[in-house]
């Protein structure tokens, strides 16, 4: 009897629930046809793929292309120029934000705060082709800004943007111009949860701003700097792609080339569809491993994971 | 300043104040390098030397790219898409949200999984671009709004917002007659006004400073969007150049560094203008994701 009572209350959930799948559908076919689709493209790194035979018509051949990969020097160059990119930037970039967040919580005075907030958020909304831009303007050795200023100072000029020593610092660069301001958010976001009260019990005990700095402010911002630091771990492989593409060129492809400028080059452009499949399937399996492992450890922590 | 302050506590304060403003200064001086040398007269510029305040103003480079028909087209692409592309990403994320809100959906739970495992792993490049290829996308404006239509973290944070509205509100609107869809649209939309305003924003200047899905999708100069054209325009004579695509501005001519600045200038300026009307509902538009669920 109870079976069929909950039946029914299920039947009659779904019937009265069916403007919620209305809803539910046009985004519901839109991740089945843009996210899902490709996935099952996947199966393309196990054939020779030829746009006229198509996914269904083409040639199996198993792990050719995967054992190709693993034996080409290039290869090991995207993963090096990629593994140190990342390295680079949560060196340098990530305790950035943090330090920051941490200058604007000391400030007293609310309109000067405001205003170095308004200034440090704005570089994340350009676009990177204008970043790019901007980059080229101040750099290039013609007439850029930085190397004007070096010449009319008796240097000799640099050539920033093809040089390959440069590259990594370029990238890092733009990077903490971009996107360091809008990264102290989720961290002031932390401070504001802090009890007033704590600082006030503290100037009770005699503490500095020092004191209060170490023994207030930064347990109170730990957990968001644990998980923030794990995720970025996870997803080390992930570069910024789009800034890294407008940036490369041949002269720097050695210390440049990443995954997907590779697999955008040599297989769309160049036409090796399944071997540029293979790659990315390697790319996006590992991310997939790193990012899950990552929440593993995040929980084990005793953090909130992602998921 | 409090009673009772060292003099050392002092001086950590009146550094702080300066480093924060070279901080901001650093931030600003590219932003005003080019607008210094957009206004200025060319002899200047051709001079050489540096520039940081332009001798008089002139407007000589804002005329010549503002009556460049290429560059209005591709402002104008670029409008169409942020528009079109906005109203799409804010309704599907929007209808999709709300039911995945309701805890005792059937299916829910399986639906939130296909959700989240599209953030961590993807088809990727080429796949996609088959894909897009043959449902007839290239060369169409809707190849650089559909693909990304809905972005999965946007869904979840304003998932976990409507969930936060109270259950209460949703049902006396019922008992006065609401079904779902005018649940939605009455109760829970208005009362969501603040995160589906910084949602606005985040997809508007998604869809404007988009480069790579144009570079992927469009091969016609004629649909190029703005970003598309200043690439073309800044790095053209730079060692790179877009595959099989050649110059837009009339062949190999050199183009004025100060036209150059000013087409920066010109397709920046959209997203200055509305950056400080949305800036208020930031912090709370991205901590909205921190409300499990």
């Amino acid at each position: 009897m109870n079976g069929v009572t909950a039946r029914r209350s299920r039947a009659q959930g779904w019937f009265t629930n069916w403007e919620y799948y209305v809803m539910l559908l046009p985004g519901l076919a839109f991740f089945l046809v843009f996210k899902y689709v490709p996935m099952f493209g996947i199966i393309m790194a196990f054939q020779d793929y030829s746009p006229f035979q198509g996914v269904t018509g083409s040639q199996w051949v198993g792990f050719k292309h995967f054992s190709v990969m693993f034996a080409y020097d290039g290869f090991w160059r995207l993963l090096r120029n990629t593994l140190l990119i990342s390295f680079y930037n949560i060196v340098f970039f990530f305790p950035a934000p943090i330090i920051i967040a941490l200058m604007l919580n000391e400030l007293r005075r609310e309109w000067f705060k405001k205003t170095v907030q308004t200034i440090i958020y704005l570089p994340h909304f350009i676009s990177w082709v204008v970043v790019g831009s901007i980059t080229f303007f101040l750099l290039n050795p013609e007439n850029g800004f930085i190397n004007q200023m070096i010449a009319h100072n008796g240097g000799s000029t640099i050539n920033f943007l093809s040089d390959p020593d440069w590259f990594r610092t370029l990238i890092l660069s733009q990077n903490i111009w971009k996107e360091v301001g809008w990264g102290t958010i989720i961290f002031l976001a932390a401070l504001a949860g802090v009890d007033p009260q704590l600082y006030e019990a503290s100037v009770m005990d005699g503490a500095g701003r020092m004191r209060q700095l170490w023994h207030i402010t930064l347990p109170a911002m730990k957990s968001t700097i644990v998980i923030l630091f794990i995720l970025r771990l996870g997803s080390v492989l992930d570069v910024g792609f789009e800034q890294i593409f407008l940036m490369l060129n041949d002269l720097v492809y050695e210390v440049g080339d990443v995954f997907e400028t590779y697999v955008f080059r040599e297989g769309l452009s160049g036409g090796r569809f399944s071997f540029g499949v293979a790659v990315g399937v390697f790319k996006s399996v590992i991310g997939l491993v790193l990012i899950m492992g990552a929440n593993w450890l995040a929980k084990k922590a005793g953090e909130e994971g992602i998921y | 300043m409090r009673i009772g302050e060292t003099w050392g506590s002092k001086l950590l304060g009146i550094v702080n104040v300066i480093l924060l403003l070279i901080l901001s200064s650093c931030t600003l001086f590219p932003f005003i390098y080019i607008l210094a040398t957009s206004l200025a007269p060319i002899e200047q510029v051709l001079r050489g030397g540096i520039i940081l305040w332009p001798e008089r103003l002139s407007w000589d480079a804002y005329e010549a790219i503002l009556f460049n028909d290429n560059f209005v087209r591709s402002i104008y692409v670029t409008l169409m898409v942020t528009v079109i592309g906005t109203l799409t990403n804010l309704i599907l994320t929007a209808f999709m949200a709300y039911p995945l809100s309701k805890k005792g959906l059937g299916g829910r739970g399986f639906i939130l999984f296909l959700v989240l495992f599209s953030m961590l792993f993807g088809g990727g490049m080429i796949p996609t671009y088959i894909l897009v290829k043959s449902v007839g996308l290239l060369n169409s404006m809707w190849s650089l709004i559909l693909p990304g239509a809905i972005s999965a973290f946007n869904l979840i944070i304003l998932k976990n917002f409507f969930q936060s509205i109270p259950e209460e509100l949703e049902e006396a609107a019922r008992i006065d007659g609401c079904r779902n869809f005018g649940v939605l649209f009455k109760i829970v939309l208005p009362l969501s006004m603040p995160a589906l305003a910084t949602f606005t924003l985040f997809y508007a200047v998604g869809n404007w400073n988009q480069f790579f899905n144009a570079v992927l999708y469009i091969t016609k100069p004629s649909l190029w969007t703005v970003q598309v054209f200043l690439r073309q325009m800044i790095f053209q004579g730079s060692t790179q150049d877009l595959i099989g695509q050649a110059g837009v501005i009339s062949g190999v001519e050199i183009i004025p560094t100060t036209i150059q600045m000013a087409a920066i200038v010109v397709s920046t300026v959209p997203i200055l203008i509305v950056y400080p009307f949305l800036q208020k509902h930031f912090a709370q538009g991205v901590m909205l994701g921190s409300v499990k669920g």
